[in-house]
């Protein structure tokens, strides 16, 4: 075996077995330092996934999926299933983003653990057995792997927000936080038997299974692709989320614990678009083309919705959570162009809406945790008695809103560029309602700053003091790093995707 | 090397700011956090201001490097300079102003004797905040390519948004820096889509690229329309001007910045930037000039009737915006440059010497000043330089490039000189000449109220500022007297003028009289309202108008009730929907599938005599079937 497909396996044992070890250890806080430990290792072994031969073949008869380094081991040689990894320009960036949040929030777990509630070790064990899910998906070339990684995460994270979430630890609380959670699971159980059906049909109209050998269409027929694309489609459009099918997102992002949220959002939605930009599209391009229309219109609801409804949004947390259905919109609208531009705006979206977005439920759940509420209502004042935090909820609310020159901008600015670039009346309408749904997003990050920093201190913000924790800098600073440094280096995350959408794109038209 | 000077300039501004935010933000007392922000914020300015001088200097032909930055799908986006001669005046002019804000801020944002004891300014983040606005601003000066000029475009809108709300003590100041933010944002829609097109037609986002590229005719007119949205928030151009009324809220010294060298400088230069493009697109130059003619007197009339000081300097700056854009729309972006130069000057002047009055009385409304001329005559001095500027007083700098423009608008009009149609002229010229009588009218109104008659409080005695004060507002009265001669100084010339060298910068022609006889009848109409009684205010003679120029038409109302209640209600509405429909038809079917399990398990919870009954009909059902499957394969 090579460095690479030992790396490879690696990203995906250390976690798994760090969960297990975390689990049975004794000692509390050696239990999460062990696996904070563990997470740190998988992000050395993601990021030194880079490594290696990146050269493109894109002349001639060549797939288009070339991963930088595979694994593909028969895995149950009877029913023909493989054990297929692999990594690229396209899957790298958020297999690297995926290590980082789970190192941070196992990080902040050692220190700030949700009171009343379950013990903290098991909540960095489901951590990282989220971060094998996540990862695997990411990784995943095996249609049926792809699907078996992507249900690995479910239950973790329903035990994450059953278990941790909700605000205090009354009944009533925690009733709210279940139901949350079974909300949250059955909901994307529903999208996953689309997903399962979806990848039969294809796994049984082609003979195969492998995403390199399926990406392009491999042959199927024109009635199956668009059956498979209505099937994945969907199923990706509930984990995305994609209006309207958005509505388990507000109250699991609510109730979830800091970590949980900072996950959900930061990856979990990322394996959605992911999958629509790889499996999707790539396995059903003809069926992609059908369907952009649909996809684009949806996604600028999305936009418009999700903005709209954050305007009218009177709950910090709640807030934050639908500002991921309007961005996500912008990202699902990259990918419904089917240009090279859009889908690398739809990947450089994702990345960025990962960090920030990570970075502002961090964020909200300090504010949360000192005001022991959320509602904006009771905040105000912040820049009076926590002038720090206020200006890294400034930061993320400004990034958030893509200021050009940080992270959030590339993706929301070049979705429109790419439905400009698209032409024709329906896709200039949609850069436009896009465009305004970026000034509405501005709107409402404003009126938020202006609600909970602006004005004098409200009683539950006037017993906050300045001072901010080490564990709370050390798991935001790489953030507000990364916001900026994705924003005035975006190559860092589009550096190696130029091949592979050029090649993606090439099998759509 | 050129070109390393130009992209020096927005760095040493940048890593001051940025040097400065990691300063501790709410230092307790006058303590070292407040020196080191002081020199941060000092050097910054200073250092840019250096470079922008040597590259005035040296800048010859224009310059240009570009590297790529990111390609996306095949368009290009470049990191990189375009210098010429208009770029490197702009920049000495935003470096200077930037230079007497952060001296003039030391003094002004000082704990003053009539201050609470607990008062904190917080001065390291808003010497920061300004380090980082001008290196804003000087990125778009210098920026080779849309999508950068974009960055340094957007990034004046938050630090403006930072700076305006700065003052904690104002209720006022947040809602104020929130509309600035985002009125100009609702513009920059517009610029964004306009850009968009303008790159997706020509393949890259360069600017040289943009120029160079043979758009069609429809794609031109549509992005240099949508530009101007983007140009109209950020330069205070009707019906997106509202904001800048309102950011009076920000302290003195920002008010400086933001009105004369930054933030409304910017949508006036992007224009003369991609002029070329503009000069093809008569229809988008046509809408300019009806917009600069409406802003231009709305300005106008609006300041005539403003009692608060720093409200009228500012709707005055609306005006002023309106001669440079109309410069613009009858195809003179010297005269338009010319114009933001000397309006540099003068209203940083104008601005800093208002906070002089401001400090020195402690309120901002002309009904309680009165009588300063001798109690603060050095600022009574250069306030008299600046207004005579502003009115356009010969020799003073604003007489002779508002004489610029309006001799470009007056050819325009009898000529036919200009890019757009011949109306445009015409509706420029005239609104100007109009124009200049209200200026006449405001400004001498502004200097008896303020300065001349009896002292209104007279229990203050009022002193001219400190020296980190006085000596920033003494040397911007320099340019502001003078700056106007340079028109007649042919190295000056040439680098405004750039390719267009055929124009002339100043007219010495005998319609030059016309201005000269509206400005005495103007300042005449002021004078002699006041001399009837100087206890009252000149404005009482617009009668029953009074409330409507003081109200500006009751524009924010009308935005208020067509822009801002509609969205929210819209908002409203749509979180209901959301949460109901979308919502609620999930959780129905969550209800509904519940509510079906529970009424089967109601039919199968049977006693033991049906259940066997059903067992065995279930399986005499199942028989049955098969037998008949059976026989009829």
């Amino acid at each position: 075996m090579s460095v690479g497909q030992v790396l490879l396996v690696a990203v995906l044992v250390l976690p798994a077995v760090g969960a297990a070890l975390v689990a049975v250890l004794p000692g509390e806080r050696a239990a999460r330092a062990l696996g904070t430990a563990v997470a740190g290792l998988t992000l050395v072994g993601t990021a030194l996934l880079v490594l290696g031969d990146h050269g493109w073949f894109g002349y001639g008869p060549a797939p288009a999926v070339q991963p930088w380094h595979e694994v593909d081991l028969p895995w149950v040689p009877g029913l023909d299933l493989r054990f297929h990894l692999g990594v690229d320009g396209i899957s790298w960036p958020l297999v690297v983003l995926t290590a980082l949040l789970t190192l941070l929030c196992c990080g902040y777990t050692v220190r700030r653990v949700p009171e009343g509630r379950g013990s903290g070790r098991a909540l960095v064990a489901l951590l990282l057995v989220v971060e094998v899910g996540i990862l695997g998906t990411f990784l995943a070339l095996d249609l049926v792997l792809f699907f078996v990684f992507f249900e690995v995460v479910l239950l973790p994270m329903y035990a994450i927000i059953a278990g941790w979430g909700g605000t205090g630890d009354d009944l009533p609380a925690r009733d709210a936080a279940r139901a949350a959670a079974r909300k949250f699971a059955l909901y994307t159980l529903f999208g996953s038997v689309l997903l399962l059906v979806g990848v039969f049909v294809v796994v049984a109209a082609a003979g195969t299974a492998d995403i390199v050998a399926l990406t392009g269409g491999a042959g199927l027929s024109r009635g199956t692709q668009l059956a498979a694309f209505a099937l994945l489609g969907l199923a990706f459009a509930v984990k995305a989320p994609l209006w309207p099918l958005h509505t388990w997102l507000p109250d699991a992002h609510t109730q979830a614990p800091t970590v949980g949220s900072v996950i959900l959002a930061g990856v979990l939605l990322k394996m959605g678009t992911y999958g629509l930009i790889r499996v999707a599209v790539g396995v059903a391009p003809e069926g992609a083309r059908w369907a952009a229309p649909i996809l684009g219109v949806l996604a600028v609801a999305a936009i418009l919705v999700g903005s709209l409804v954050c305007l009218a949004q009177d709950d910090l947390k709640r807030l934050i959570a639908y500002s991921s259905v309007g961005h996500m919109g912008f990202v699902l609208l990259g990918v419904a162009t089917l240009t090279a531009t859009g889908i690398q705006a739809a990947l450089i979206g994702n990345v960025a809406h990962g960090v920030i977005t990570g970075l502002l439920f961090f964020l909200a759940g300090a504010v949360k945790d000192r005001a022991h509420t959320g509602a904006l209502a009771e905040l105000s004042g912040l820049r009076e008695t926590a002038p720090r935090l206020a200006g890294l909820l400034g930061f993320a609310a400004v990034a958030s809103l893509g200021l050009p020159g940080l992270a959030g901008f590339w993706g929301e600015a070049f979705a429109v560029v790419a439905a400009v670039e698209r032409g024709g009346p329906l896709w200039t309408t949609l850069a436009v309602l896009a465009a305004v749904g970026g000034a509405l997003t501005a709107a409402y990050f404003l009126r938020l700053l202006r609600r909970v920093t602006h004005g004098r201190p409200s009683p539950a913000v006037g017993r906050f003091t300045p001072a901010l924790a080490g564990v709370e800098l050390t798991a935001w600073v790489p953030l507000v790093l990364l916001a900026l440094a994705v924003g005035l280096a975006p190559t860092l995350v589009l550096g190696y995707a130029t091949g592979p959408v050029d090649a993606l794109v090439g099998i759509v038209r | 090397m050129t070109g390393l000077l130009g992209a020096a300039l927005p760095v040493v501004p940048l890593v001051a700011g940025l040097l400065g935010l990691l300063l501790p933000p709410a230092p307790r007392g006058e303590g070292a956090a407040r020196r080191a922000a002081i020199g941060l914020g000092v050097a910054g300015a200073a250092g840019a201001l250096l470079v922008a001088v040597l590259l005035l200097v040296r800048v010859g032909d224009p310059v240009e490097t570009s590297t790529t930055w990111i390609d996306l799908g095949g368009l290009r986006v470049t990191l990189g300079v375009r210098l010429d001669g208009v770029a490197a005046l702009v920049a000495v002019a935003v470096a200077a102003v930037a230079l007497a804000v952060q001296v003039y801020s030391v003094a002004y944002l000082r704990r003053g004797p009539h201050d609470d004891v607990d008062v904190d300014h917080r001065y390291p983040p808003y010497a920061a905040q300004i380090s980082l606005f001008t290196a804003a601003m000087l990125l778009v000066v210098v920026s080779g390519d849309l999508i950068l000029l974009l960055v340094g475009w957007e990034v004046m809108g938050l630090c403006s948004y930072l700076l305006i709300a700065h003052d904690r003590r104002l209720p006022e100041a947040p809602a104020a820096a929130m509309k600035a933010f985002l009125v100009t944002r609702v513009g920059d829609v517009g610029f964004l889509l306009g850009i968009a097109l303008l790159g997706v037609s020509a393949g890259s986002f360069r600017i040289a690229d943009v120029l160079a590229h043979d758009h069609s005719t429809g794609t031109l007119t549509a992005a240099c329309l949508l530009l101007l949205a983007g140009v109209a928030g950020k330069s205070a151009q009707f019906p997106l001007h509202t904001w800048l009324p309102d950011a009076m809220a920000g302290p003195t010294p920002i008010s400086a910045l933001i009105h004369a060298a930054t933030m409304v400088a910017a949508g006036v230069y992007a224009v003369t930037r991609l002029y070329p493009l503009f000069t093809r697109a008569p229809v988008a130059l046509a809408v300019l000039g009806v917009l600069a003619s409406i802003t231009l007197l709305l300005g106008a009339l609006a300041a005539t009737a403003q009692d608060d000081l720093k409200r009228v300097l500012a709707w005055s700056t609306v005006s002023q915006l309106g001669y440079m854009t109309g410069a613009l729309a009858v195809g003179a972006p010297a005269a338009a440059l010319f114009h933001l130069l000397t309006h540099a000057a003068f209203k940083a002047l104008l601005f800093l010497a208002a906070g002089a009055v401001i400090h020195a009385v402690g309120t901002t409304l002309l009904s309680r000043m009165g009588g300063l001329r001798r109690s603060m005559p050095v600022t009574f001095w250069c306030t008299l330089i600046g207004l005579g500027a502003l009115a356009g007083v010969p020799p003073l700098s604003g007489f002779w490039s508002k004489d610029g423009v309006l001799a470009a608008a007056e050819a325009a009009a009898l000529d036919g000189t200009g890019p757009a149609p011949t109306w445009v002229g015409w509706l420029v010229w005239l609104s100007g000449l109009l124009g200049v009588l209200l200026t006449a009218a405001y400004a001498t109104r502004l200097l008896l109220r303020a300065f001349f008659g009896e002292p209104r409080l007279p229990l203050l005695h009022p002193h001219d500022p400190p020296a980190a004060m006085r000596w920033p507002v003494l040397l911007l009265a320099v340019p502001a007297a003078l700056l106007g001669l340079a028109g007649f100084w042919p190295p000056f010339t040439d680098r405004l003028r750039g390719t267009a060298a055929d124009v002339d910068l100043v007219h010495l022609a005998p319609a030059v009289l016309l201005p000269i006889v509206l400005l005495l009848v103007g300042a005449g109409l002021a004078w002699a309202g006041w001399r009837r009684d100087p206890a009252a205010d000149p404005a009482r003679a617009l009668g029953p108008l009074r409330p409507v120029f003081a109200r500006a038409f009751r524009l924010d109302d009308l935005q208020h009730t067509l822009v801002v209640r509609p969205t929210t209600a819209l908002a409203r509405v749509t979180r209901t929907g959301d949460e109901v429909g979308v919502d609620g038809l999930v959780e129905g079917v969550g209800r509904g599938a519940s509510t079906l399990g529970a009424g089967l398990a109601v039919l199968h919870r049977a006693a033991l005599p049906r259940a066997t009954a059903a067992v065995l009909a279930g399986a005499l059902l199942i028989g049955l079937a098969a037998a008949l499957i059976g026989v009829s394969s």
